[in-house]
């Protein structure tokens, strides 16, 4: 009976780690397939566009390409502007929100953490946020891409646990002293979270750097518009007008990249964050339960 | 932080002005702190709730919400009437649907079995390469999903070597369910295993080494020990997730359509962005929204109230 049932458990582990390693292979598999690609010869891939275990051929000629392509580089720049305003923008309402639903004994506390949580339940939807964006002048300006999404309910959440874990003797000590709360928050509570902080800012730095839709909607000028709008242009509606002749001014050499530019493109532009994430991994789960503990 | 509590009676308009001047001493670097917070609340959230109101009206924008003409449902019954509405309401249940019954098992399955890994370095390894689609733009996903649906692309590689036909596999409507669908999966599996994972990080070992010494073996142990186990955290977001039952995004339909697929891909929020922001109809399109959100309320409230009766389990 024993040993019946561990060679079971045998196969069973036999089976589970396959599986595991077949997950792996096609989670993975399509970033690999596109750094091949972006390796390729332009011809040659073209020509075969299909399953490949390395480059076809072997120029590093896209990347020289994308990192010269007037769209590519304005969409690198804008989305890296919006980045340097937006996150200390983000991270300010946030810790601000979340100190203040940490806190204690106070008389309205209760009506405003409900002001602040109705939020995340209901809101106006897609065409009054549009109207009311454009009424105040947010348009067309990457300010209308910074500003609208300042501050996330769910990370403050995130933030707000993390304060309340920490003990109260540390902010009490800090009265005595003689210090008001904006310098507790930013000089104790502040540095003490800060793997926390860690996250929430990586989950708005992604949310901001993967962001298409709001670009599509507010933004006119192809000047402005972010890094995935552009790849948009490229990948989706297939617009070789972006590296031909009109915009870029020198045609030819982008005409001999047309595919492997777009793959070339779609890793300068992921794999930093791919980069980034694994070493914050460790505290998504805090994160994670929290967001959906909260109801 | 001061530790004595508010008086509570007698109530007096004297003693309650008292009591927020007494609170407003103390706590006013508080209340400084949250109205940055409430102001942009008020702006971007409340303001745009209170701008639903067009749903009801002519809304015309230079007349303004205050100037437009009131026209009570006429925007409800326009949609109701509309020759899409049906085809609208198909599409967005089937996609939801469909996504419900392969999507949400999914990362339970995903849990159950990185569970069973023994080898930590194996399974911190598999985990984070699981999340990382979740890191890819959508943009990106859809833009590979593009390329590698071509007729000569990845995908038909596959399905030829298998012993299949090759087409342009986005351009069959048949087909566009079940690349959403799997492609969601790709890209979340790995991400919404996380809370699974946690969950299974609270149950109580010992219920195990019970287990162990009456013979279960480990599939028995998954059945009747870690699955149960699981069921609150399955419970509170089979909720939420029914909750949004309507809300099919529109970001990756956007992305992913073409007029061949429109009748099975075109769901209730590519309607409100096509007709509110490409026609600029936007009473119309706010009607819609808004019908989209209480059809949402509704099945949120269900779900709460039967997982209450069932499992005693609910969000509210």
């Amino acid at each position: 009976m024993k040993q019946k049932q561990s060679k079971g458990d045998r196969i069973f582990t036999i089976l589970n780690t396959l599986f595991m390693l077949v997950l792996v292979i096609i989670t993975a598999y399509p970033m690999y397939h596109v750094l091949c690609a972006s390796f390729s010869n332009n011809t040659e891939l073209v020509a075969n566009p299909g399953l490949a275990f390395w480059p076809k051929g072997f120029t590093t000629g896209a990347y020289r390409l994308a990192f010269q392509h007037p769209l590519i580089l304005s969409g690198f720049k804008n989305s890296i502007l919006i980045l340097i305003f937006a996150l200390p923008l983000n991270m300010l309402l946030t810790l601000f929100a979340a100190y203040f639903m940490a806190s204690k004994n106070l008389m309205f506390k209760k009506v405003i953490v409900f002001v602040m949580m109705f939020t995340m339940f209901f809101g106006g939807g897609l065409i009054p946020m549009y109207l009311n964006q454009r009424s105040l002048g947010l348009y067309n300006n990457l300010a209308a891409l910074i500003i609208p999404g300042a501050l996330s309910m769910f990370n403050a959440i995130i933030c707000k646990t993390a304060i309340e874990n920490l003990p109260d003797s540390l902010s009490e000590s800090a009265y005595i002293d003689g210090a008001n709360d904006i310098v507790v928050l930013f000089r104790i509570i502040a540095p003490l979270i800060m793997p926390t902080i860690a996250v929430v800012l990586l989950y708005y730095a992604v949310g901001h750097w993967n962001n298409w839709f709001h670009a599509s909607i507010f933004i006119e000028d192809n000047k402005l518009l972010p890094i995935q709008n552009i790849l948009r242009s490229l990948l989706i509606m297939n617009q070789d007008a972006l590296g031909g002749g009109e915009l870029s001014g020198n045609g030819d050499r982008f005409d001999s990249y047309t595919e492997t530019i777009k793959y070339a493109a779609i890793i300068i532009t992921t794999v930093p964050i791919l980069c980034i994430y694994p070493f914050l991994q460790r505290f998504f789960v805090k994160g994670i339960t929290i967001g959906a503990v909260k109801g | 932080m001061a530790k004595q509590r508010l008086p509570k009676t007698p109530v007096s308009v004297a003693s309650i002005g008292k009591a927020i001047m007494k609170d407003y001493k103390r706590n006013k670097f508080k209340y400084l702190i949250v109205l940055p917070v409430i102001i942009y609340l008020l702006i971007f959230a409340y303001k745009p709730m209170y701008g639903v109101i067009i749903a009801f009206q002519h809304y015309k924008p230079f007349l303004g919400i205050d100037g437009s003409k009131w026209v009570g449902f006429d925007n409800f019954i326009a949609f109701f009437n509309d020759v899409y509405f049906f085809r609208l309401l198909k599409n967005t249940f089937s996609i939801s649907l469909l996504s419900i019954l392969f999507g949400f098992p999914a990362p339970i399955f995903l849990a159950l079995l990185l569970n069973e890994i023994k080898n930590a370095r194996f399974k911190r390894v598999v985990q984070t390469i699981s999340y990382m689609p979740y890191f890819i733009s959508i943009v990106v996903v859809c833009g590979l999903i593009k390329a590698f649906s071509q007729t000569d692309g990845v995908f038909n590689d596959i399905i030829f070597a298998l012993g299949g036909e090759r087409s342009n596999l986005l351009s069959v409507k048949e087909n566009f369910y079940p690349i959403y669908i799997l492609s969601g999966i790709w890209q979340s599996i790995g991400w919404d295993s996380i809370i699974y994972l946690a969950a299974l990080a609270g149950i109580d070992q010992e219920q195990y080494e019970a287990a162990r010494v009456d013979g279960a073996g480990r599939l028995k142990q998954m059945l009747y020990i870690t699955l149960p186990g699981l069921l609150p955290t399955i419970t509170v977001l089979f909720i939420l997730r029914m909750g949004g039952v309507l809300n099919v995004g529109y970001e990756k339909i956007l992305l992913l359509y073409q007029p061949l697929t429109y009748e099975v891909a075109d769901v209730i929020s590519t309607y409100v962005f096509r007709k509110g922001i490409v026609e600029a109809n936007y009473s119309f399109s706010t009607a819609v929204g808004l019908f989209n959100s209480v059809v949402n309320i509704f099945f949120l409230m269900v779900t709460n109230k039967l997982s209450k009766k069932l499992n005693h389990t609910s969000l509210f």
